[in-house]
């Protein structure tokens, strides 16, 4: 007859403001980076914010963070542990160090069940951190979670923008709200990817110079939030409003 | 106590369900429940039975566990999950997202991890009778 757990999702984020989904049409643009970026400074700002994962078959926020050795507790289903004023929310916690080689069967099931067992109770923000493309994670997310809203990354590359282009079109023609897009490492001055934004009548949020630093602060959130990278970020009008 | 969140999935989708059929008492619930998740069948009863709500009053609930059958996508190889075969850890992170049986159990024939659950991965609602 049916998933029990998919009628119990709006019910679990009943109390999150904005739910907010980090996502591109490529890898190596640095969503996830600008995901952990974003949810950390909106809670240095005094918000409530949670992160999530859900890159389940290559997540990266837990080495952004440097999170080691968290367990969610279990109270009625899965609280989210607190990393760094964050509810932070990962399948690492589940698989560990080792590989999670999931087909998109796999990841939309273990995708509702998180979804229904997690009770991120009152938060102003949820960052969602997206795995790359238009698969099943993405499909699923804006599926599942009624109220999701999108910042799209890209880079200068064309290439970037090629499948950033088709993520909007999607976005777009399902009414989806797309807040903004990012253009993250920048090398050299070009309008290109702002006209191509602004020409489809969506916000272009800013962009953020190429960070050479960047790396060095992986692992040490003090760290990660004195670079130049989540300083442009933390400029970014719209993020202050 | 994970089965409390799937009782309170339950119910919920129960109740939508009644509401859509306009279903005055809800009588009677099915539920499969998939070994692989490793679901423990008295907290799941006792928080069922705890969140019932008053349309809900005189519900049975049937629940019915189903072996977790896997089958390699490689050498086509079938099994069925046995829990004693795993470590508590490995045990528990299944409970909680029986997807991660990816992470830790291969093929017992060629040592794949591309292998399908065909059935009994975790909670379904079998059908749902009451009285309009």
């Amino acid at each position: 007859m049916g998933d029990p757990r998919i009628g119990i999702i709006e019910e679990r984020l009943k109390g999150v403001n904005r739910i907010v989904a980090v996502s591109s049409g490529k890898g190596g643009v640095g969503k996830s980076l600008i995901a952990s970026t974003l949810a950390l400074t909106l809670a240095r700002r005094g918000y409530e914010v949670g992160l999530f994962d859900l890159d389940f078959t290559s997540p990266s926020t837990h080495v952004i963070l440097g999170v080691e050795g968290l367990q969610p507790r279990e109270e009625k289903g899965i609280i989210p542990p607190q990393v760094y004023g964050l509810k932070y929310m990962s399948i690492v916690y589940y698989s560990g160090e080792y590989v999670s080689p999931l087909r998109g069967a796999d990841v939309s099931n273990a995708l509702i069940e998180l979804l229904a067992i997690t009770r991120w109770d009152n938060l102003d923000f949820l960052i969602v951190d997206m795995p790359p493309g238009i698969s099943d994670a993405t499909l699923d997310v804006i599926r599942l979670v009624k109220r999701i809203e999108f910042v799209v990354i890209t880079t200068p590359s064309r290439l970037a923008f090629e499948t950033v282009r088709k993520l909007i079109s999607l976005l777009s023609e399902l009414g989806i709200p797309i807040m903004g897009v990012i253009e993250n490492m920048k090398m050299k001055e070009s309008r290109f990817i702002q006209q191509q934004i602004e020409g489809r009548g969506i916000k272009f949020w800013g962009d953020i110079p190429f960070d050479t630093e960047l790396e060095e602060a992986i692992g040490d959130v003090n760290k990660l939030l004195a670079t130049q990278f989540s300083k442009k970020l933390g400029e970014i009008e719209k993020l202050k409003a | 106590m994970h089965e409390w969140a799937l009782a309170e999935a339950v119910i919920s989708t129960v109740s939508q369900i009644a509401e859509k059929e306009d279903l005055k008492e809800v009588a009677e619930v099915k539920i499969k429940v998939g070994e692989l998740q490793q679901i423990e069948l008295d907290i799941l009863e006792f928080a069922l039975s705890q969140l019932k709500t008053s349309k809900l009053k005189n519900v049975k609930f049937h629940i019915k566990t189903v072996k977790a059958e896997l089958k390699c996508r490689v050498c086509g190889c079938k099994w069925i999950f046995r829990k004693e075969k795993i470590n508590e850890e490995v045990a528990e992170a299944i409970h909680f997202i029986p997807e991660i049986a990816h992470t830790y159990i291969k093929c017992p024939k060629c040592g794949s991890p591309d292998f399908e659950i065909v059935k009994g991965r975790g909670i379904w609602l079998e059908s749902v009778r009451g009285l309009r």
